[in-house]
C-alpha cells in the first residue's frame, strides 16, 4: 500500500492519526511523506515545527533510518508547478498571477484546488529517482468526510468536463492512481452517533465512486474505570449514592451523603456514556472494515503521544499484511 | 496517564510557562466571562438574523435547532436554515424531502407556553438555490442556456465553497420574503468559520475581476488592448485546458453576462445584511483546542469587520456533579477506600477515580475556556454540558434550549455558571 489517504468527521482527530499513521509507515527505514491539504498548518503544529512551506520537509526520524517528510500544499504554487511542468509556462503563470487569474480559477472553479492538490499528491505517489521510488509511502491529511469523495472524484469530473487536451490526459492518470490497489481511503471516527454515521455514509460514496476503502480508525477510544457487573447497573441508573457511602466512609472524606449522591451521578454518566459507546463499537464492526482503536490520550498531543499512538497503528498494519 | 491537577485550572491564569518544573502558585481567580443572555436576545422582537459559526462537528446545527425552537415557544416566528443535519435530526424536524423551501415543524401541545410562535425548517440544496438565481435573473431562454452548460452543472452542483454562497444566497432570499420575523442559519461545515463570511466577497471580487472583463470583452466591445489580452490568456488556457471547456467557460460567461449587475448587487445586500442592527452571530466551539482556536479567529475577524457577537456557546462541556473533591484528594481516597477493603470498596474506589477524571477534564476544559477568555475579556461565554448521546429529537432540543436560553444561575460562591467548574472552592 502506497497511498494512504485519512479522512473522518471534523473534530474526530484525523490530522493527528494521519501524522501518527505516517510515523508507523516509517518504521524501519520507510520514506514517507505527509501531505497537508486544507492549509491549516496542523502537521506543523504537531511536531511543533515553524510552519512548513510550500516544500517537502523533514519533520521526524524514525528508527531504523525511516524518515517522515511533511508538505503543506499551496495550491498558488501548485498551478505554478503545474504550469512548470507540463508546459513550461512558468514566467506566463506569474503573469497569469497578476491578472488575477488565479483568483479568478479557484474563483470560478473552486474544485480546480482539488484538481491541483490530487494532481501533486499523484506526482509525489509516482515520482521516480534513479529509477527507485522516492517515497514508500504517502499520507494524505485529507478534507473531511463530508468532502472527501468530492475532493477525490473532482478529478474525474474534471476529465468529464474536458472531453480531450491534456488536462483529460492529467486526470485520468491522477484517476488511475487514487482507484488503484494502491490507495487506501482511512476513515476516522469516535465512538459517538454522528460520527460513527458520516463514516457509514463516506463508506457508501466512496463505494459508489469506486474508490478503495481502506480501515475505520476509531479515535479516542475510552475504557471503563467501573468493573463490568457495576458498570451494567450503573447504567441502568439504579446506584445510588448509599450504595457508595458505606465504603468511603473508610476515607473520612467529609461531604457525607451529599458527596456519595453526586459521585453515583457521575459514575451513572460514566457508565451510561460507555454504554452507548459500546452500542456504537458494534455499529462500526458491521460497517465490515478492518477496525483499529486508539486510545484517548490526556494532556497535549506532542510528538511522544503521536509515536505512540503510531506503535498502536503499526500492529494495525502488520496485522492488516498478515491477514 | 491521568495528569492529576493539584488545583482546579481556573487558579491558573495565561502566562505561566508550559513546560518545566511547576511552581507554586498565587491563587488567584481567572478571568470571567460575561454571561450570555439567549432568551433575551431571542424574545427581542428587534433580532431577526442569528447565525451559528464555528469550526466543524461543534454542534452548530444543533444549536441552531434548539436556539429556533426556544425562540418559537417564545412567540416568534422562526425559520431555522440547516446546511447539513444529521439523519435523525432532520426527521425530528420533518425534514424528509429537500425542497429547498421552508416547511413547518409541529410542535407537539406544549400547555405550558401558550405563545403563539411558529417553527419552520428548511434544508438548503445548493444546486437549486444556484438554479432560482439564475431564473431570477435571466429571460427564460437565457436561463436556460445557463442550466443546460455543463460548466454550469459542475459548477452549481460539486465545487466546494458554492455552498457558502448560496447560504449566504438563502438568507439574503429568507430575509426578504418577510415571512419570518428571526431567521436562525446553520453555516456549512467548511473547514474554516470564515469561509462563510469570505464567501460573497469571493463572488464580488470574482465578478469584478480583471480575468471576467477579458473574458467578456470580446462580445461587450471589442476593445483592442483586452483582446491582445484576451488572446494570450485564451491561447494559454486552451492549451492547459482543451478548447472545449474554454468553449463552455466562455459561454457560460457570456450568458451569465446580464446577470452580473443582479448577482454582484445581491452578494453586496446579503453581506451588509449581516452588519445591519437585527442581525447577530453566535460563535460555536467545543472546549477542545482546535475548536477554540478556530472561533477565536473568528471572533477577531466578526471585530474588525464591525459584525455584532452574541457571544461564545461553550458546547459539550463536562462539569463535575460536585466539586469539593480535587482530583488529587479522590485519587487518594479511592487508593484508601481500596485499601480497606469489605463490601462495596471496589465499586466505592471505582467511583472515586471516576471523579478524579472529571475533576482532571473539567480542569483542563476550565483552562481552555480561561485562555480564550484571557484573549477575549469582552466576549459572552455559555456553557452547555455534554449529554450522554446526541440530541435528535424534539424534546432533546427542548433540553439543549433551556442549556442555552435558561437562567445562568449563580453558584453560592458567585461564580457564574459559565465556568465550567461551577464552584471554585479556596
Amino acid at each position: 500500500m502506497r497511498l494512504h489517504v485519512v479522512t473522518g468527521k471534523g473534530g474526530t482527530g484525523k490530522t493527528t492519526v494521519a501524522a501518527a499513521l505516517a510515523l508507523a509507515l516509517a518504521a524501519d527505514g520507510g520514506q514517507v511523506l505527509l501531505v497537508e491539504t486544507e492549509g491549516r498548518q496542523g502537521i506543523a503544529q504537531l511536531f511543533d515545527t515553524p510552519p512548513l512551506p510550500y516544500e517537502e520537509r523533514r519533520v521526524a526520524v524514525v528508527r531504523g533510518g525511516g524518515e517522515v517528510k511533511a508538505l503543506a500544499i499551496d495550491v498558488e504554487e501548485a498551478l505554478l508547478d503545474y504550469l512548470d511542468m507540463f508546459y513550461n509556462l512558468r514566467r506566463a503563470g506569474r503573469a497569469l498571477r497578476k491578472m488575477g487569474a488565479i483568483d479568478f480559477a479557484t474563483a470560478i472553479a473552486p474544485g480546480l484546488r482539488d484538481v491541483l492538490i490530487t494532481g501533486k499528491i499523484k506526482e509525489a505517489v509516482t515520482r521516480r529517482r534513479d529509477g527507485r521510488q522516492v517515497y514508500d509511502a504517502v499520507v494524505v491529511d485529507a478534507p473531511p468526510t463530508g468532502r472527501i469523495t468530492r475532493f477525490l472524484g473532482v478529478t474525474a469530473e474534471m476529465s468529464q468536463l474536458a472531453r480531450s487536451g491534456p488536462i483529460k490526459t492529467q486526470s485520468d492518470g491522477v484517476m488511475a492512481v487514487l482507484r488503484s490497489p494502491q490507495t487506501e481511503v482511512h476513515l476516522v471516527t469516535l465512538l459517538e452517533d454522528m460520527p460513527v454515521q458520516e463514516t457509514a455514509d463516506a463508506i457508501a460514496e466512496l463505494t459508489e465512486a469506486k474508490l478503495p476503502i481502506g480501515s475505520v480508525i476509531v479515535n479516542m477510544a475510552t475504557e471503563p474505570v467501573l468493573p463490568e457487573p457495576a458498570l451494567l447497573r450503573a447504567a441502568e441508573g439504579t446506584l445510588t449514592g448509599a450504595d457508595l457511602a458505606p465504603a468511603l466512609a473508610a476515607a473520612h472524606l467529609h461531604g457525607g451523603e451529599e458527596l456519595a449522591d453526586a459521585l453515583a451521578v457521575e459514575v451513572t454518566e460514566h457508565a451510561q456514556r460507555w454504554a452507548a459507546q459500546d452500542d456504537l463499537r458494534d455499529e462500526v464492526e458491521d460497517l465490515g472494515r478492518p477496525t483499529v482503536e486508539l486510545p484517548l490520550l490526556t494532556g497535549p498531543m506532542d510528538v511522544g503521544s503521536l509515536f505512540e499512538l503510531a506503535g498502536r497503528l503499526e500492529d494495525h498494519l502488520r496485522s492488516e499484511v498478515a491477514a | 496517564m491521568t495528569a492529576a491537577e493539584p488545583q482546579p485550572a481556573a487558579e491558573q491564569t495565561a502566562g505561566g510557562s508550559p513546560r518545566g518544573p511547576r511552581q507554586p502558585r498565587v491563587a488567584r481567580p481567572g478571568p470571567l466571562a460575561p454571561p450570555m443572555d439567549l432568551q433575551a436576545l431571542i424574545e427581542d422582537r428587534a433580532t431577526r438574523i442569528l447565525v451559528c459559526c464555528g469550526a466543524g462537528g461543534v454542534g452548530k446545527t444543533t444549536t441552531s435547532a434548539a436556539l429556533a425552537l426556544a425562540a418559537a415557544e417564545a412567540g416568534r416566528t422562526v425559520v431555522v436554515l440547516t446546511i447539513d443535519p444529521a439523519r435523525r435530526l432532520a426527521q425530528s424536524l420533518g425534514l424528509v424531502e429537500l425542497d429547498n423551501e421552508p416547511r413547518q415543524v409541529h410542535i407537539p401541545g406544549d400547555a405550558g407556553t401558550g405563545a403563539e410562535g411558529e417553527l419552520h425548517a428548511m434544508m438548503l440544496d445548493m444546486k437549486r438555490t444556484f438554479d432560482d438565481v439564475v431564473a431570477a435573473h435571466s429571460t427564460p431562454e437565457r436561463a436556460q442556456a445557463i442550466l443546460d452548460n455543463p460548466f454550469y452543472q459542475t459548477l452549481s452542483s460539486s465545487f466546494s465553497g458554492t455552498q457558502e454562497y448560496m447560504a449566504m444566497e438563502k438568507l439574503g432570499q429568507l430575509r426578504a420574503s418577510d415571512q419570518w420575523d428571526l431567521i436562525i442559519v446553520d453555516t456549512p461545515p467548511s473547514r474554516s468559520a470564515l469561509d462563510f463570511l469570505d464567501a460573497p466577497n469571493r463572488m464580488s471580487r470574482f465578478l469584478d475581476g480583471a480575468m471576467i472583463r477579458l473574458l467578456t470583452a470580446p462580445s461587450r466591445t471589442g476593445l483592442k488592448i483586452a483582446s491582445a489580452g484576451f488572446m494570450f490568456f485564451s491561447r494559454i488556457i486552451s492549451k492547459i485546458l482543451g478548447g472545449q471547456l474554454l468553449r463552455d467557460i466562455s459561454a457560460f460567461v457570456a450568458a451569465l453576462d446580464t446577470m452580473f449587475g443582479g448577482f454582484r448587487e445581491r452578494a453586496t445586500a446579503t453581506y451588509e445584511l449581516l452588519r445591519r442592527p437585527g442581525t447577530w452571530f453566535v460563535v460555536v466551539a467545543t472546549p477542545e483546542p482546535d475548536a477554540l482556536r478556530e472561533a477565536s479567529y473568528f471572533v477577531d475577524r466578526l471585530s474588525s469587520e464591525g459584525m455584532p457577537l452574541a457571544g461564545l456557546v461553550l458546547n459539550r462541556t463536562h462539569p463535575p456533579a460536585t466539586t469539593t473533591l480535587s482530583a488529587t484528594r479522590a485519587e487518594g481516597a479511592a487508593e484508601e477506600v481500596a485499601d480497606a477493603g469489605g463490601p462495596g470498596a471496589e465499586i466505592a474506589a471505582a467511583a472515586l477515580r471516576v471523579h478524579a477524571e472529571r475533576m482532571a477534564l473539567a480542569g483542563r476544559e476550565q483552562h481552555l475556556a480561561d485562555r480564550f477568555t484571557s484573549a477575549h475579556p469582552e466576549v459572552a461565554v455559555r456553557a452547555v454540558p455534554a449529554t450522554a448521546g446526541d440530541v435528535h429529537d424534539l424534546d432533546g432540543l427542548r433540553v439543549m434550549g433551556e442549556q442555552l436560553t435558561g437562567p445562568d444561575g449563580d453558584t453560592p460562591t458567585g461564580t457564574p455558571r459559565t465556568r465550567v467548574l461551577p464552584a471554585r472552592r479556596s
